[in-house]
């Protein structure tokens, strides 16, 4: 076991870990943040999707010891408008179905707008196809990013 | 370490990782490295290609010999011929679907080869990783390729990257990147032999006269 400082969502947190814990299980276990789920623990799935110093990164494949003073972001501190624009648009396409992968899917759409404020279908395809859905709700997770980049041109 | 989640976050977990692993068979068995591969894997010392008095049928043997390194699918799997990188053994398309993009590191806006692979090998999550961790610029694909065309493709500055021959050799000898062939992690084959004994076999192909296999 070692301890470690996370940044996470702006606060800093002391956990005492072993150095390879998966960075998932620390923030989900030790510092009390579930929204970010575990789905397949190889980096297949993207359930786990978090963003590291703001770029995506599928947290079950980053050991603790890897993170060091990087800013980590969950969905629990998602704040961007791209974000927002992101989680209004899922809901107003109803995009979930049993909402176990959202967490991850909102994190990777939001960032896929940031770098790229008008996807195209393949964009997004190429973005999202990380993030598995089993409920194979991807037509409407395509429509939805299409309506919140809309949204976010004016 | 914690790898396995409780009640019915577990139940939903396991199936989704179950539809992940149905997806892609290619993580039923990962990288298993079947028994043969791994018997085949030294490579012969520079000193037993010295009885080859002609230099550059002996540059040929030397070369071939490092094919082995070259061709093994530790190299091949991130030379692809297409935009897709491959990986197992079995040379698979690479899974989730990951592009070249510009700087061989993913699309812009998409999936970034650094969204999963990190500084080093994480054997927990069976992720290889290195701090260079990219693709092989398009100039340089290998798959596909004879090794004759391999070996004329190296030597080109204009299809190396503007490598000297002694920039090459260095680079075959000492670059990290290279190095992970034999430090794959996770069970994977590595490639075969050493890096040193590599890199000695290009620099005596260097030495030789850098004659390439013919086809």
């Amino acid at each position: 076991m070692a301890a470690f400082t996370l940044k996470i969502n702006g606060r800093e947190h002391q956990i005492d870990v072993d150095p390879g814990t998966p960075l998932l299980w620390a923030i989900r276990d030790n510092v009390g943040l579930t929204g970010t789920k575990y789905g397949c623990g190889v980096a297949q799935c993207g359930a786990c999707t978090v963003y590291v110093d703001g770029q995506t990164v599928r947290s079950c494949s980053l050991p603790v010891s890897a993170v060091g003073k990087s800013e980590v972001t969950t969905i629990e501190g998602l704040t961007s408008k791209e974000a927002v624009a992101v989680q209004k648009a899922w809901a107003a396409h109803d995009v979930p179905q049993c909402g176990y992968c959202q967490s991850g899917q909102v994190m990777s759409a939001a960032a896929l707008l940031g770098l790229n404020p008008k996807p195209t279908d393949q964009d997004i395809d190429l973005a999202m196809n990380g993030n598995i859905c089993r409920c194979a709700t991807y037509v409407r997770i395509r429509a939805a990013i299409h309506s919140a980049a809309k949204s976010l041109e004016g | 370490m914690r790898v396995v989640g409780t009640g019915t976050l577990a139940l939903l977990a396991g199936s989704l990782a179950a539809v992940a692993i149905a997806a892609y068979p290619g993580l039923r068995r990962a990288d298993a490295a079947p028994e043969a591969v791994r018997m085949a894997a030294g490579l012969k010392p520079v000193t037993d290609f010295a009885r080859i008095k002609n230099k550059d049928e002996r540059a040929v043997a030397l070369f071939e010999e490092a094919g082995k390194v070259l061709q093994s699918p530790r190299c091949m799997n991130c030379h692809p011929a297409g935009d897709r990188p491959t990986q197992t053994d079995k040379m698979l398309p690479h899974q989730p679907l990951v592009v070249r993009g510009e700087a061989g590191m993913g699309a812009p806006g998409g999936l970034a080869c650094t969204t999963c692979h990190h500084e080093a090998n994480f054997d927990a999550a069976r992720v290889p990783g290195n701090p260079k961790w990219q693709l092989a610029p398009i100039e340089m694909a290998w798959q596909g390729r004879s090794l004759g065309q391999i070996c004329a493709q190296i030597k080109d500055s204009k299809l190396n990257g503007g490598k000297t021959m002694a920039q090459l050799v260095h680079h075959m000898a000492e670059d990290e990147l290279v190095g992970w062939g034999w430090n794959p992690g996770a069970g994977r084959t590595p490639a075969p032999g050493t890096q040193k004994q590599f890199g000695e076999l290009i620099k005596a192909w260097a030495d030789a006269g850098a004659a390439c296999p013919k086809g």
